[in-house]
């Protein structure tokens, strides 16, 4: 039985470093290659160990997809291609494979520079994995070898994420990485056609959540800003880099066009510049909108919004602020929210979640004093505390820092939400679904819901490194003759019916790897074989006085008025043809009553309306 | 000298005549060459040696129109070709020929049916065939009397519905869907084919091919079946269920037909029952078939959203639980039932905590969700309209707002609870989707009451940067309710704020402010101090009365004063000399006020505002008649009867709104006749001419104008008839008559005379063309005379025309004029740029000026080709300009408004604008 194997060796059952091993008919491929951000050992990439125990990465792997530019899912590609080692083909999108080196260089700085970690790859690496990506284009069908081919479809998310289709003849699996089911401000939803795949590998961020309407929280993000500019405030928004930010930007930026507002409004510079870059070239990758107006007017070249430099946070008047890190726990974002804390005119809007522990967390917790988040901050920096704290946990007073701002929560998440999923289960069709990218406890309730309201699709949550076989039902093309199915047509009606099975009579024959399904005389013909008939017979005892030819013209005129429908023939050899079968009578050597009675048909033929004729009036 | 004349005279008339019979030239010609056409086709077709030649002369024979006697000959031609020929290509164009020319007007296609069913018969080509059927189908529609026919290309669809070629099926059937017999169950004599369809009827042979393989027949047979309905067949329930299978089909032209064929039965048979499948209930078809629209607006392809989220807003009898439920999505969040932000902020408005910030996890889900219970798909109807209103094709986004319109129409109570959804999308990236969600609510305003927090975000949008969604918003609040005095308020401040942002706006929000006060009269009283800023002790500086946002304030104040007498006794002495300003300079903003110690001018409107009506037009109906008796009368009095009725008129048009365009238009045409009889009924001007050169340029005058006013009597008012048109071109004719004699007598030469006859002659005859019909209802009358004595006036000299002319003016009468049921006039109104601005334009020479002209026309039919602006420059100079179709928008009926920007260049002075109506033709 034909099979496809899913091993998870990350995001089973798991947020972080998506990386899932599919073996399908014969081709293994991996999906996304990402690190997890909650570890800085060796548990940050997935375990390629589990492969490479049986060789090298490029012997087992036919190929490398990824899905889109976020860390966890290529975090950990110049790892395995450079240093665990693989040469083949990685595929990913024109976006993605934009914007991957930049996030992977960065994360590279970070971890190398500031924290100073060794055995890391080097930028050189980054620059020699990404030569070994092959670009993809939406819809486009990729050969990868002649039988494995893979698609991708739009996820929504981020720009330039994708979900796959992988084919190998008539077994498939759709991979989504992480997608979404409502457009935003810049992407447009994900699509997928009819592919009616084996399996559905499908993220389960939000698995137990159904979205509320987000013109709501859009409505709400743009009349806070709106009114806190209006009297003289400072907004400042935490972003990173990339995906959110250019949706509020966006957003932000048509309503200030909408509303004629005139308070500048700033983006801190570095990563967001070369990224809005990307935004600009990488137009078809958006929404209707951006898409259609773009000839007039490129969405992502803002009019209102600039450049941020360090001097104008002290800038009288009011203005609006994206600054990074998204948490308030390093950088600019933190520098701004230090000087702008003290106003109450103020206002901060958190548009993600924070982790425990960030300044944006404590302030999301409505905590008023920063004296020990500071504490927290300075902490595992390595930087070493100013003058006057000569010990971390003596003396903060300094640092404490009364926080009169207005905080606002805004949740702006690109992943499909409960209804989402069932969404694309329902327009892709799958066999069976696998769930990945999300907490088990979540994903069980969800694999409960699929497996309840979509019948026959059974579901699958691994977790990582455990094994998930499918068995497949792949379809096997045959070749037919011609001459065959003309006859089959003319047989039994012309149109093939998908939905209506018929059966037809042809010899298969299997020769060369090839197969062909051909007419039984032409497959005697091919092999040099003779035919043979074969026939049943069957001997039924009649009593019967009166001589073997009146038996039989008895039996013949008995037949003709009991089988109207069909042609009985006395044959003149002392016979009685019924259609094909032939009845034949003569005594018994015992007894001269006996009359046996011998019926003799061929093996196409179903005997039951020969039976009534045994019955003979007397 | 005159001999000469006169020979020129005659000569000058006779050519006129003889060019007539030169006119039917071309007709012959055209009669000549058509025996050649077909004969020329036969030569070419047996000339050509390849099919590709073949080919092409019958592509060059498609370009050129054949008339319908010679239809029959190329026909036979044709089809005489078609069985020589093997190449297909050339028999698939000969048989779209045959369907091309069996359109042909004036020819009956029945003769050729038979010639095409032979051929179908003998036809190998699959791609042939299906263009013969569709050739079938163009004659069958042509015939659609002949019963005979149609059961015969039924027979012929039903032959061939088992081609394995699916556009030959496809093309049966659209035979069946336009032409099987409505009424009863289809006879059938021949049993071809064998598949056993004898005596099933239409719809059953149709919905046979629901199932077929191939998904463009499975549309046909679902367009077919449409088409049935739409000739008034009844569509059987049974195929309900098939048709909501095709639903979930792979392909998107099925599932967008599948939807309409479901929604047509839902309308059908909406209130039989239907099972659901899994379980034991059963409920209404119609909310059954709603529920799966409902569906089909998260289907995959965008153009099945849009008809989906179309027809869902006409499924209008579905019961309101399923209706509800369209809005409702059952937030969670990790499990817990989470509530919307929509209910979240009904609940702080309700425990009176609106607009405090936001406090950290205040949508932090509530109760724990029970996991059997929630259902993520099969809800049907759940949360379609959610879906639809964040679709990412605005398309999507507006059919699901016109859809919410319709529903919350025919329910109040969803109309309650869409609202939120239709705020929403105030904030929508498209602005076409934020002006129609504007006009939604607007349409749907007389259902609600809207609370504060809504009225807040609505009120956000004042700010918009576009105009038209700006003024659609003023409209808006016109239309709106509000529950409390601090919603008044609050509208108040945006409307001020908006007004001095965008100063345009100006009268735009006055009017709106005009309908909040008359609305909200019980609400504007508490706030009156406040809003004049009065004191109880202290004086206060009087304000300016320029200032436009003190005008906004008065006019809410004033007009809600109208209904509530007690608020005149909380205004300040200013304020009642500033009512008593503002009452004459925008009268139609401040309505009359009962003010203490005066008397209040008007009459009392409210008693039978529609008695009134109808007493003043039974009074222009009885001054019209007596006008007809001025024939009767004598000079002095018909003149002095006239200018009595004149008068009687225009006053009755401005006070009652509501006829004035008819009487304005009476007392027009009244005028031009008086001018008309004084200038006739002067004694002198038929005394020798040179003396009297004063006397005649009175007469020239009055005809100048009557010329005009008949212009304007033409082009200035909408709803005319055809009779009241040629009664216009009549008093025209009599103007231009008068003219003409006027030219005899003063000018000396001949020429100009000549000429100026032929063109009058012309004009006669042109009116009896024009107006042939409506000659009846001019008995008697001037053009009558004219007419009688046509022949003799063509053959005589100028002198004697005039002379002819002379005395059948003063001898006809004038015909009656017939009112129609509704005259408007139009009118437009300048609004930008007002006339008296204090900052005159200036603009260097030679560079451009944009000017921004703000218009609104009212009654004006078709003003995208009509209108045009005028542009007058101090030193006399004017310039025509054409606005632009897209400036003008229609904001209601019968009423357009024109924005549009004329861009001005000339030397340096300051212009001035003004619009006249373009007089066309």
């Amino acid at each position: 039985m034909p099979e496809i194997k899913v091993t998870p060796l990350g995001a089973g059952q798991d947020v972080g470093r998506s990386c899932i091993l599919v073996s399908i008919g014969g081709k293994n491929i991996m999906l996304d290659c990402g690190m997890h951000m909650g570890y800085n050992d060796d548990r940050r990439f997935p375990d390629f160990s589990y492969i490479t125990q049986n060789g090298r990465l490029t012997e087992f792997l036919d190929c490398v997809i990824i899905s889109h530019f976020h860390l966890d899912h290529c975090g950990a590609l110049p790892y395995m291609s450079e240093m665990v080692g693989y040469d083949g083909p990685i595929y990913m999108t024109h976006p993605t494979k934009a914007i991957c080196p930049i996030l992977l260089e960065d994360f590279r700085k970070i971890t190398v520079d500031k924290k100073g970690e060794t055995n890391f790859f080097t930028s050189q690496m980054i620059k020699d994995c990404m030569k070994k990506v092959v670009p993809l284009n939406l819809h486009q069908t990729v050969q990868v070898d002649d039988e494995l081919e893979i698609k991708a479809y739009y996820a929504g998310h981020v720009l330039g994420a994708a979900m796959v289709q992988i084919k190998v003849g008539s077994e498939s699996v759709v991979y989504t990485g992480d997608y979404n089911m409502t457009p935003d401000r810049h992407l447009g939803a994900a699509w997928i056609d009819k592919c009616r795949p084996d399996i559905l590998i499908s993220e389960s961020t939000y698995a137990t959540t159904i979205r509320d309407s987000k013109r709501c929280r859009e409505r709400d993000f743009l009349k806070k800003v709106h009114e806190t500019v209006e009297r003289g405030g400072k907004v400042l928004i935490p972003v990173f880099a990339l995906g959110r930010a250019q949706e509020l930007c966006i957003l932000l930026e048509t309503f200030w066009e909408r509303m004629n507002l005139k308070a500048p409004i700033y983006f801190s510079t570095g990563l967001t510049e070369k990224a809005n870059h990307y935004y600009k070239l990488f137009i078809t990758w958006t929404n209707q909108k951006i898409r259609k107006t773009f000839v007039q007017r490129n969405m992502f070249e803002f009019k209102h919004i600039k450049a941020f430099d360090r001097s104008y946070a002290d800038n009288p008047g009011p203005m609006v602020v994206f600054a990074t890190p998204g948490m308030l726990h390093a950088g600019q974002s933190l520098q701004i929210f230090k000087k702008w804390a003290g106003n109450e005119k103020n206002m901060v809007i958190m548009p993600g979640y924070c982790v425990q522990g960030t300044v944006g967390h404590k302030l999301l917790s409505g905590q008023k004093n920063m004296l020990d988040c500071f504490l927290f901050i300075l902490c595992p920096t390595p930087i070493a505390p100013p003058a006057g704290l000569s010990m971390p946990g003596i003396s903060f007073s300094k640092y404490s820092l009364e926080v009169k701002l207005q905080v606002e929560y805004m949740s702006f998440s690109a992943h499909a939400d409960a209804k989402g999923i069932m969404q694309l289960i329902r327009m892709a069709e799958p066999r069976n679904v696998m769930l990945v990218h999300g907490e088990a406890k979540k994903m069980e309730f969800l694999k409960d819901k699929i497996e309840q309201e979509f019948t026959g699709i059974s579901c699958f949550m691994p977790a990582n490194g455990e094994t998930t076989t499918i068995p497949t039902n792949p379809s096997v093309p045959v070749d037919i003759s011609l001459n065959l199915l003309k006859r089959e047509a003319a047989f039994g009606g012309p149109l093939p019916d998908p939905k209506k099975p018929r059966t037809m009579h042809g010899t298969l024959i299997m020769k060369d790897s090839s197969l062909r399904l051909v007419s039984p005389e032409q497959a005697l013909k091919e092999l040099d074989l003779n035919e043979h008939q074969l026939r049943f017979t069957c001997r039924v005892q009649l009593q019967d006085p009166y001589s073997d030819t009146d038996t039989l013209s008895r039996v013949y005129n008995h037949l003709k008025s009991v089988l109207k429908g069909y042609t009985v023939q006395h044959l003149p050899d002392g016979t009685v043809m019924v259609e094909s079968i032939v009845l034949k009578v003569s005594s018994s050597a015992e007894d001269p009553n006996t009359k046996v009675v011998l019926l003799s048909w061929s093996y196409q033929v179903t005997p039951g309306c020969t039976i009534q004729g045994s019955q003979l009036p007397h | 000298m005159a001999a000469h004349l006169k020979k020129r005279v005659y000569e000058e008339f006779s050519k006129v005549v003889q060019q007539h019979p030169h006119e039917e030239v071309p007709a012959k010609k055209l009669r000549l060459t058509k025996p050649s056409k077909s004969a020329a086709l036969h030569v070419d077709l047996c000339k050509a040696s390849s099919p590709t030649d073949a080919l092409q002369y019958l592509l060059q024979f498609a370009r050129k129109p054949v008339e319908a006697d010679s239809v029959e000959g190329v026909v036979r031609i044709l089809l005489e070709h078609y069985y020589k020929e093997t190449d297909s290509s050339v028999r698939l164009k000969i048989a779209s020929l045959l369907g091309l020319l069996s359109k042909t007007q004036g020819f009956t296609p029945d003769c050729i049916v038979d010639d095409v069913i032979n051929t179908l018969n003998s036809e190998r080509s699959h791609q042939v065939l299906a263009q013969l059927l569709d050739t079938l189908l163009v004659i069958g529609t042509q015939v659609p009397e002949s019963l005979n026919m149609r059961h015969r290309l039924i027979d012929v669809a039903c032959k061939h519905l088992t081609d394995t070629y699916f556009g030959v099926r496809n093309k049966c059937l659209q035979l069946f869907g336009c032409l099987g017999s409505v009424d009863k169950p289809l006879p059938r004599e021949s049993e071809g084919g064998g598949t056993g369809m004898a005596a099933k009827d239409v719809q059953s042979i149709i919905s046979d091919y629901f199932g077929d393989q191939d998904p463009r027949v499975r549309t046909a047979a679902i367009k077919a079946m449409l088409q049935l309905h739409e000739r008034g067949m009844k569509l059987q329930q049974i195929i309900y269920n098939q048709a909501c299978k095709l639903l979930s089909d792979d392909y998107e032209q099925v599932r967008s037909a599948a939807v309409q064929m479901v929604w047509v039965l839902s309308q059908l048979y909406p209130e039989s029952i239907v099972p659901i499948p899994s379980s034991n209930e059963k409920i209404r078809l119609v909310d059954d078939s709603f529920g799966k629209i409902c569906h089909m607006v998260s289907d995959g392809s965008w153009v099945v959203r849009v008809q989906a989220a179309k027809l869902l807003g006409s499924m209008q009898q579905v019961s309101p639980h399923f209706l509800e439920q369209t809005l409702d999505k059952k937030l969670m969040s990790d499990l817990r039932r989470k509530r919307t932000a929509h209910e979240r902020a009904k609940e702080l408005y309700s425990s009176g905590e609106f607009s405090s910030g936001r406090k950290w996890a205040d949508d932090a889900p509530k109760e724990k969700v029970d996991t059997t219970a929630v259902n993520l798909i099969d809800s049907g109807a759940c949360g379609a309209f959610v879906h639809g209103l964040e679709d990412e094709m605005y398309e999507v986004r507006i059919a699901a707002v016109e859809a919410l319109c319709a529903l919350a129409q025919s329910s109040p109570s969803f109309a309650e609870k869409c609202l939120d959804f239709l705020v929403d999308m105030f904030n929508d990236e498209i602005e076409e989707v934020r002006l129609q969600s504007i006009h939604v609510l607007r349409q749907i305003s007389t259902h609600i009451t809207l609370r504060e927090d809504q009225l807040d975000t609505v009120l956000a949008v004042l700010e918009d940067s576009s105009r038209d969604i700006r003024e659609a918003l003023h409209e808006l609040l016109c239309y709106t309710n509000v529950s409390t005095k601090e919603c008044i308020q609050l509208a108040l401040l945006e409307l001020l704020k908006n007004l001095t942002k965008y100063p345009t706006d100006r009268n735009s929000v006055w009017k709106c402010l005009k309908f909040l006060g008359s609305r909200h009269p019980t609400l504007v009283l508490p706030i009156v101090p406040e809003l004049l800023s009065t004191h109880p002790y202290f004086d206060t500086p009087e304000p300016d009365m320029d200032d436009p946002a003190y005008i906004a304030v008065l006019v809410l104040v004033f007009n809600a004063a109208k209904s509530c007498p007690t608020m005149t006794a909380l205004f300040s002495d200013h304020t009642f000399r500033h009512y008593a300003y503002l009452r004459d300079s925008l009268s139609h903003l401040v309505p009359p006020l009962r003010l203490p110690g005066r008397k209040l001018t008007s009459a009392p409107e409210a008693s039978g505002l529609a008695s009134s009506v109808e007493s003043a037009q039974n009074f222009l109906k009885e001054s019209l008649t007596r006008v007809c008796s001025v024939q009767q009368l004598d000079a002095p009095g018909a003149q002095s009867l006239l200018e009595f009725t004149i008068r009687d008129l225009q006053r009755l048009g401005e006070l009652q709104t509501e006829l004035a365009g008819t009487a304005d238009f009476c007392a027009t045409y009244l005028h031009c006749q008086l001018l008309l009889m004084k200038a006739l009924q002067d004694k002198l001007w038929s005394v020798a001419v040179p003396l009297y050169l004063k006397q005649n340029a009175m007469v020239s005058g009055a005809a100048a104008q009557v010329l005009e006013e008949t212009y304007k009597l033409e082009f200035l008012y909408s709803g005319l008839e055809s009779r009241q048109i040629a009664s216009i071109h009549h008093v025209r004719l009599q103007a231009k008559a008068l003219q003409l004699v006027l030219l005899a007598r003063t000018r000396r030469g001949v020429e100009p005379l000549l000429s100026a006859c032929e063109k009058f002659l012309h004009e006669v005859d042109a009116f009896q063309r024009l107006f042939v019909t409506e000659l009846p209802h001019f008995q008697d009358s001037f053009v009558d005379k004219l007419l009688d004595i046509m022949p003799r006036l063509a053959g005589s000299k100028p002198a004697d025309l005039v002379k002819i002319l002379q005395t059948t003016l003063r001898h006809s009468c004038f015909p009656q004029l017939k009112l129609p049921e509704q005259i408007r006039r139009a009118t437009a109104a300048i609004i930008e740029p007002t006339g008296e601005s204090d900052n005159p334009l200036r603009f260097t020479s030679g560079l451009v000026v944009a000017l921004d002209v703000d218009a609104t026309l009212e009654h004006v039919q078709d003003p995208q080709t009509t209108v045009k602006v005028q542009v007058l420059y101090p030193d006399g100079q004017s310039h025509v300009i054409q606005p632009k179709p897209a400036d003008f928008r229609k904001p209601g009926p019968g009423r357009h408004r024109l924005i549009t920007q004329v861009y001005l260049s000339h030397s340096a002075w300051t212009a001035r604008i003004y619009l006249p109506r373009a007089l066309s033709d």
